[in-house]
């Protein structure tokens, strides 16, 4: 029963996002149709790879009837801690990495503690998270970061597997995305995964069926502290250091999961149609390149088509029920 | 509505003694210092920090209490200075009309925004995020530095001040007295609050929510709009760059802090008022302590998740003395 409805639901929801995705790619074919060679997708993918590792973590915290809104910040903070603590010294590559998984885990334990122990909404949790990990970052370096990346730290966000037939190269970023989605998937069909859809769905009734919904909810912002992480290191091999890193990425990615039919205040939609929000996403700013779109005018069209995409799945989610009208006073 | 008053009291006096105590713990720390925090030269820094904050949380509470959200108000005030200096454009005579102008433009955002909310089902966070992206692709587009001029008699909307009191924090109190009338005395005021606490029984009351929530988002609109007003006095000419300093998140900040739950149906501009006096006073200290910049944003952002801790605990004792399911209806004090 639970399956049945939980795919209905995800057809639903999910439609539109894979109707955006299949159109862009479209689009993209006609405007280039060189684009569907092997080394330019394993490109795209490679670019997309850690919105999609975000998009994933995302999920689970939006999905439970929360908002993470320090994520970008804590993708930019684990860049230059990692950049600060390597210093161009190989060895200490994996140590570092550690360091930047206990912090990942550490902040998303504070955010979830906060909003589910002190009661505080997570908007306002994650929105103080934010503010204090963006002013911490540049007190400790002092406005801007310092240090360097060590090559092994590199690799994951910007080599891969070379010499594979007709392939050419497989990025170890889309190997990363891969298993994260296929562990995002999974996790979600586990008791877990239930008991989160159920907090975000009607808290109270899932408390009174005696869901521990406050550990569950800790744990999702525990692993988008995670997704962070995984998201910084891809970020940090693809792109370098810098202060910017991540500004502006938790609205991205809020807009990646909402746009694969994931409500906002929980309980619906499934961990592959957020990935395939996040991929349709970049799918469109890979359009808006191809297209030699001034850059100024980009946010622009993002706004439209996600105002728009939202607009016809809450349109297709209500026709089925259509909401009593008001009766005149 | 009476039944209302007693507890929205508490809450905002509560918020006005966490001003107070503000202000005694910065006036202390400051005076540890060697320095004066209510020297005419620092009252008149914090009065001047209030009013910008100030008009974007005014609107923001509105949308707020109606369980909705605003964070296209940077976008919409970097909009309105540059219409209004570009209207004006140097001209004393442009001034009304400018004035007109902007808030038209404003109001036609807001309505966009509420239309896009209550028509189109759109998740508030995600239409005003839309609409925020749209005016950035906009302005980054038709403006690539500052625009326009502002007449110098417009200019005294920003500098001039009576006594220590600048005008715009008075204009800015004058709305927020306004907005608290609307609230408090107005039909579409006490609208507000039953949309923001159930849309569903709210209409079934016989409420039409959809033409309350489109107010609400125009009021906001035209709010954004005079704090670009108050960016084009100040700087003296239009400027698309106002929209990088997250003034939205600023405004939620301001009023969460004053005590409106974010869940909507609960709060007032009173104490929205007190939160961005809150802010401004924390800003203040900070910048005569020099304490260093990136170290406001730690504090800050710590005293907001702290604020609103202490306000959710109070919000537990409530609920617990109001069930959800109570049987016997609660009687109004």
């Amino acid at each position: 029963m639970t399956r049945v409805r939980a795919l209905g639901a995800a057809l639903q929801g999910a439609g539109t996002v894979f109707l955006l995705l299949a159109l862009t790619f479209a689009a993209i074919a006609v405007v280039n149709p060189g684009f569907f060679e092997a080394p330019s997708v394993m490109a795209f993918l490679k670019q997309a790879a850690p919105l999609v590792v975000l998009a994933a973590g995302q999920y689970f915290v939006v999905v439970s009837g929360n908002f993470d809104l320090s994520v970008g910040a804590l993708v930019g903070a684990q860049v230059v801690i990692a950049a600060r603590l390597i210093d161009g010294v190989e060895s200490r590559t994996v140590p570092v990495m550690l360091v930047m998984l206990a912090f990942g885990i550490g902040v998303g334990l504070v955010n979830g503690l906060i909003t589910t122990v002190l009661k505080v909404q997570s908007f306002i949790t994650t929105l103080g998270m934010l503010l204090v990990l963006y002013g911490a970052i540049r007190l400790w370096t002092g406005g801007a970061p310092t240090g360097d990346l060590s090559e092994a730290f590199r690799t994951p966000g910007r080599l891969g597997i070379t010499g594979v037939p007709l392939i050419g190269q497989i990025p170890w970023a889309l190997l990363i995305m891969l298993a994260v989605g296929a562990g995002a998937i999974l996790l979600m069909r586990t008791r877990f995964g239930r008991i989160l859809i159920a907090s975000g769905d009607n808290e109270l009734a899932a408390r009174l069926s005696g869901a521990r919904v406050d550990a569950v909810r800790t744990a999702a912002f525990v692993l988008s502290g995670i997704s962070a992480t995984i998201a910084g290191v891809l970020i940090g091999g693809f792109a370098g250091v810098s202060a910017q890193v991540g500004e502006g990425l938790e609205f991205t990615v809020i807009t990646a999961v909402v746009l694969g039919g994931v409500a906002l205040g929980g309980g619906r939609g499934t961990a592959l149609a957020a990935m395939a929000g996040a991929l349709a996403i970049e799918a469109l700013f890979t359009l808006f390149n191809q297209m030699a779109l001034p850059a100024t005018l980009r946010p622009a069209v993002q706004g439209a088509i996600i105002i728009a995409a939202v607009a016809y799945a809450a349109r297709r989610r209500l026709r089925p029920a259509p909401q009593p009208t008001a009766a005149p006073s | 509505m009476t039944a209302f008053a007693p507890r929205r009291l508490s809450t905002t006096a509560l918020i006005h003694l966490a001003l107070a105590a503000v202000l005694a713990v910065g006036g202390a720390a400051v005076a540890l210092d060697g320095g004066n925090l209510f020297a005419t030269a620092n009252l008149v820094d914090m009065l001047t920090r209030t009013s910008l904050t100030g008009f974007l949380a005014i609107g923001m509470t509105l949308v707020i209490l109606c369980r909705s959200l605003d964070l296209s108000v940077g976008y919409v005030a970097a909009l309105s200075s540059l219409v209004a200096a570009t209207t004006m454009d140097g001209q004393a005579a442009n001034v009304p009309l400018a004035v007109a102008l902007v808030l038209l433009v404003s109001g036609l955002v807001g309505a966009a925004n509420g239309a896009i909310v209550a028509f189109l089902k759109v998740n508030p966070f995600i239409a005003t995020l839309g609409t925020g992206l749209i005016l950035k692709g906009y302005l980054d587009t038709e403006y690539q530095g500052p625009a326009g001029d502002v007449p110098a008699v417009f200019q005294q909307f920003g500098y001039t001040r009576i006594a220590f009191v600048p005008v715009s924090a008075l204009v800015m109190l004058a709305v927020a007295a306004a907005a608290i009338g609307f609230l408090r005395s107005t039909r579409t005021g006490h609208h507000m609050y039953a949309v923001g606490g159930d849309v569903d029984v709210a209409r079934m009351s016989g409420i039409r929510t959809t033409r309350v929530l489109l107010t609400a988002h125009v009021l906001c609109g035209m709010c954004a709009g005079l704090a670009g007003l108050l960016l084009a006095a100040r700087f003296g000419t239009g400027s698309a760059e106002a929209y990088t300093n997250l003034y939205e998140l600023d405004a939620i900040a301001a009023v969460v802090l004053g005590g409106t739950l974010l869940l909507g149906g609960k709060g007032g501009v009173a104490g929205t008022v007190a939160g961005v006096a809150i802010l401004a006073v924390l800003d203040s200290v900070f910048n005569v302590m020099q304490i260093d910049p990136f170290a406001k944003d730690v504090l800050r952002g710590a005293v907001i998740i702290a604020a609103v801790a202490l306000y959710a605990r109070r919000q537990l004792d409530r609920t617990a003395r109001r069930p959800r399911f109570a049987a016997t209806p609660r009687r109004p004090s």
